[in-house]
């Protein structure tokens, strides 16, 4: 028996194929959610993907926050269950204020798309555990509403309770407060990052590494302790 | 039907380079003298039966969670002249 990890596609996704194959590269199995439907099919995590749903309207994850599956996810998030937002997935996750703070247009304008060096700041997450602390990656950007504001006591907080999961390594490419790529909730549950580490898995394609894997090991290995604990 | 405005701008401490590159533009098109541009959004709602203090209960709780992102963003509400939306038509 291996974990079941849901993968959520709104209508706008883009990495949600890409998701489930680093779950299924990763061992586990992935199972795709459609945002209309309430169940969440007994899945033991889930990974809300990279892409424009519904088309960024209104603000990026606005609208996505409240689809029905989204619900769901809300209440099981607060119950434990581990979720991870990836790019897209990160601004929902900031909409539903599972996590503090908020996702803005890029201080440049631009949109990026590059190979960008992180630091992974902290192990101590569900979807982190297999990496140490002060590792540095590298994984692929692409957004253009990535730059993550906060107000000055939030940030604080964050960084005093340790839960700035990821920093911006050598350029800070899109104006993020303190270099920050991703943050965690304060029991580690749910994480949220800009750059995309499902792109990352495989040596074949992409950055040639796959320095992103270990997202994906890292939950699957929480789920099956867990399952035996 | 009366017209209920929602009028929704980013806090004054959050940067607005999407108003910066409004405001460098200005001089280049020939319109002199303007020192800040800050964009905003607004919406415009027509609210069927009467605006009254209830309407205007749901409109704000409308506004705080899902029009305006309050960690970033302030709104305001108001209600809009009702001879202004019936003149308004055909905009």
């Amino acid at each position: 028996m291996t974990a079941r990890i849901g993968v959520v596609t709104f209508p706008g996704t883009l990495d949600d194929r890409d998701t489930q194959r680093a779950v299924r590269v990763a061992g586990a199995e992935a199972v795709p959610l459609w945002h209309r439907d309430k169940d969440l099919k007994q899945v033991d995590a889930v990974v809300l993907p990279g892409g424009f749903s519904y088309g960024d309207y209104l603000r990026a994850g606005a609208i996505s926050r409240f689809s029905p599956l989204m619900e769901t996810v809300i209440e099981q998030a607060k119950g434990g269950m581990p979720v991870l937002g990836i790019c897209n997935g990160f601004q929902v996750l900031t909409e539903t204020h599972l996590l503090p703070g908020a996702m803005l247009r890029n201080n440049h304008l631009h949109f990026v798309c590059r190979d960008q060096k992180l630091r992974v700041e902290t192990d101590n997450t569900a979807w982190t555990s297999d990496y140490t602390a002060g590792q540095e990656i590298s994984v692929p950007l692409k957004n253009i509403d990535g730059r993550y504001v906060a107000d000055e006591r939030t940030l604080d907080m964050l960084e005093a309770e340790g839960r700035v999961a990821f920093r911006y390594l050598d350029l800070n490419p899109n104006g993020s407060l303190r270099d920050i790529a991703g943050i965690s909730n304060a029991a580690g549950n749910v994480v949220g990052l800009m750059p995309h580490p499902e792109h990352a898995v495989e040596p074949l394609v992409g950055t040639g590494r796959t320095d992103g894997l270990g997202f994906f090991t890292s939950i699957l290995k929480n789920l099956l302790k867990g399952a035996h604990a | 039907m009366a017209r209920v405005v929602v009028d929704v701008m980013l806090k004054p401490e959050i940067l607005d380079p999407q108003g910066q590159a409004v405001q460098r533009a200005l001089p280049r098109l020939g319109f002199q003298g303007i020192a800040d541009v800050r964009q905003g959004k607004r919406f415009e709602l027509e609210v069927e039966g009467p605006v009254d203090e209830a309407a205007l209960a749901r409109i704000h709780e409308m506004a705080e969670t899902f029009l305006a992102n309050t960690v970033i963003e302030d709104f305001v509400v108001k209600v809009e002249e009702p001879d202004h939306a019936a003149a308004g038509e055909p905009k």
